[in-house]
């Protein structure tokens, strides 16, 4: 039985990718802001036939309430096998440009709280030698482009934060997953057009666990986003600038 | 959002809806639209009543969250957007399976409702809603109601088949029915001639819980094979999955020819007298092949089901059969079965005693809606009906003629619910 935390459970991913891990008996521990919608995600578990749900409410970034959710979700697990960090939100570009403190919230909720929780999640797993550390990131961690460079920046810090937790963990037996989707139908984008690369929660979380299952690194959603990716990222930046991405 | 995706089985080519809306939870109020709302589930529903042009759609399927379920009597709460293929995943490991089943698991639990829906066991069973332990219904005016048949029995009577226009279901309560195993020992006997089918039926139906007809539509005399089954203490491996089909091609691929051909050959495959199948290729053979509704190609198609009374069934299936082979036009999947005396609980149930008749036809314009109104005329001579669910041009007095309680009905409507279905059939258009 695999004894797995989520962080932001109830975004679409993260539920989709429990309701696969508890139809295969997983206990699971959720994690997220909201207490109604924690327990109702938790009740659906329990038939899908989760081994055990609990629930714990926290804004992740509240750093000061990590150390006591992530001590309680390994008590109430009873050890930790998976952890995977979901929480994020899809800023308003727009409105960044013309905030930095909303900019700074960005960066906040998307790369410092999972940086916050990576460390301490990394510590714990290299502690007791084994376990899988898994992390929503995007793709739009791999470029900086003018549409959503604020949330790009902060999805790539975690990348490259992830790239050295896992060169530091290797050899310990913890495995890092970094999970870039590419666009996905979720409430979180909902307001945006959607034409044909856009995959559904259920395909991404479908992928994601049979990449904690293959102890894979890195991982694009749906897989040819690692295509799209490649020449993306090898634009020169020359060329790059002048385009409307 | 955009409407892109929200259309209707028979994709007839009807105008979008101009708005998609969603609940966030179920305990959400509905949200605010200046025109009409309609709870959409998953599209499996032929026609228009799912559809409302030019006003908005409330998208259900979010609202798919499993509540409670007792393995021990199989009593099971989930929300309304929740698909018969979620509960069958979950409750046919540990020994339970719907109450009733129409032939896809792909509709939601909301539309089971909404339409009462009925699969091979009505005979046995009855309908959908006669299985429904209770429900929720929300209205716009901000109402909930737990409906049950013995609290709030008018509302529930009302919205059993009562086409999402009394509200919107938020949650479902359902009792099961225990199974011994994942299989379905079936029974197979080809008959010709109609007589043929009412006495083996009359057998089929005494001895068995499941009986359905294919028919081939377009043989002189009517022929096909009687197919009936029962729950069996086996468990057999599933099917591989669904494959789609990819694309729609530039015309239909249902045309006289290609139907005689393919009803001749499925009318002369080895039909083994008895067999052992897994549950998904008896209950849902259509859902082996996703999307097969764009076999019909551009144009789209209609589904005709009808229901008449057992005093007019035998004369009036063998007219509606002769009228559609003089027609040339038919369907490769036609069914008949015929309908038990258990009462639809619903206000606009549409099972009634007596027989159905369900086929599908390619959209040719003015040819097939002209064989409709002579189907019509033998349905409503007969006393019978046709299903909401599968129709796209039922005129309004067909409707009425078919459901005595309409007016009894129309005082539970949502003052916000429309669907493009209702103001054709009661002509607010």
């Amino acid at each position: 039985m695999q004894k797995i935390l989520i962080v932001g459970a109830t975004s679409a991913i993260a539920e989709a990718a429990a309701r696969r891990w508890a139809a295969r008996g997983a206990a699971l521990f959720l994690v997220g802001r909201r207490a109604a919608a924690l327990d109702a995600m938790a009740a659906d578990l329990r038939v899908r036939g989760a081994a055990n749900v609990g629930t714990r409410v926290m804004d992740a970034t509240d750093l000061g309430a990590h150390a006591a959710a992530l001590q309680e979700a390994v008590a109430a697990l009873g050890g930790l096998d998976v952890a995977l960090i979901a929480h994020g939100t899809l800023p308003d570009q727009k409105a960044c440009e013309a905030s930095v403190e909303l900019t700074l919230r960005e960066i906040d909720s998307n790369g410092l709280s999972v940086i916050a929780l990576a460390t301490r999640l990394a510590n714990l797993l290299e502690a007791q030698g084994h376990g899988t550390l898994a992390v929503i990131g995007s793709v739009a961690g791999d470029r900086g482009r003018q549409s959503n460079y604020v949330y790009g920046a902060a999805k790539g810090m975690v990348a490259r934060f992830l790239e050295g937790l896992r060169n530091r963990l290797a050899k310990q037996g913890v495995r890092v997953l970094t999970i870039k989707p590419g666009f996905v139908d979720t409430p979180m984008t909902a307001a945006l057009p959607k034409g044909a690369l856009w995959a559904q929660p259920a395909d991404v979380a479908r992928g994601i666990v049979a990449a904690v299952d293959r102890n894979k690194d890195v991982v694009y959603l749906p897989g040819f986003w690692r295509a799209i990716m490649l020449v993306v990222r090898h634009i020169p930046e020359s060329v790059f600038k002048r385009l409307s991405l | 959002m955009s409407a892109e995706g929200f259309s209707a089985w028979g994709r007839l080519g009807w105008p979008p809806a101009a708005e998609i809306l969603r609940l966030p939870s179920r305990s959400a109020p509905l949200p605010a639209t200046a025109g009409t709302l309609l709870p959409y589930g998953n599209g499996r529903s032929y026609g228009d009543v799912c559809l409302n042009p030019g006003g908005a759609l409330l998208a259900m399927r979010g609202l798919d969250r499993f509540i409670a379920f007792d393995a021990d009597t199989g009593v099971l709460v989930c929300e309304a957007g929740a698909l018969l293929a979620d509960i069958l995943d979950v409750c046919v490991p540990r020994g339970w399976f719907l109450p009733v089943t129409p032939g896809t698991r792909h509709v939601t639990v909301g539309g089971a409702i909404a339409n009462d829906v009925h699969g091979k066991n009505h005979h046995a069973a009855g309908s959908f809603g006669a299985h429904l332990r209770a429900f929720e219904l929300l209205r716009s005016d901000g109402s909930r109601r737990r409906c049950a048949p013995d609290e709030n029995p008018a509302w529930f009577a009302a919205t059993v088949g009562g086409l999402g226009l009394t509200g919107v279901v938020t949650w479902a309560e359902l009792q099961l029915r225990r199974i011994a195993g994942n299989a379905v020992a079936v029974r197979n006997t080809r008959f010709t001639g109609l007589d043929a089918f009412f006495a083996l039926n009359a057998e089929a139906e005494r001895q068995h819980e499941y009986a359905v007809a294919w028919i081939d539509c377009l043989a002189k005399t009517p022929r096909g094979v009687l197919i009936a089954g029962d729950h069996a203490a086996t468990d057999l491996p599933a099917p591989r999955g669904e494959r789609n089909l990819p694309l729609t091609p530039p015309f239909s691929l249902i045309n006289e020819t290609s139907l005689r051909a393919f009803n001749a050959v499925y009318y002369g495959k080895p039909w083994p007298a008895r067999e052992t199948v897994h549950h998904r290729p008896y209950f849902y053979p259509l859902d082996a092949v996703g999307r097969w509704n764009r076999l019909y190609g551009p144009r789209g198609f209609y589904q005709y089901q009808s229901a008449v009374p057992p005093a007019a069934a035998a004369a009036a299936t063998a007219e509606m059969l002769a009228a559609i082979a003089e027609s040339g036009q038919g369907s490769f999947l036609a069914v008949l079965k015929n309908f038990g005396e258990r009462p639809s609980p619903g206000l606009l149930s549409f099972p009634m005693a007596g027989t159905t008749l369900a086929l599908d036809f390619p959209n040719r314009g003015a040819a097939t809606l002209s064989l409709f109104e002579r189907l019509d005329a033998i349905v409503l001579a007969a006393g019978g009906r046709l299903y909401p669910a599968k129709d796209a041009r039922m005129p309004a007095a067909t409707f009425r003629a078919g459901y005595p309680r309409l007016a009894e009905f129309s005082s539970f409507v949502d003052p916000k619910l429309s669907s493009g279905f209702w103001r054709r059939v009661m002509e607010q258009n």
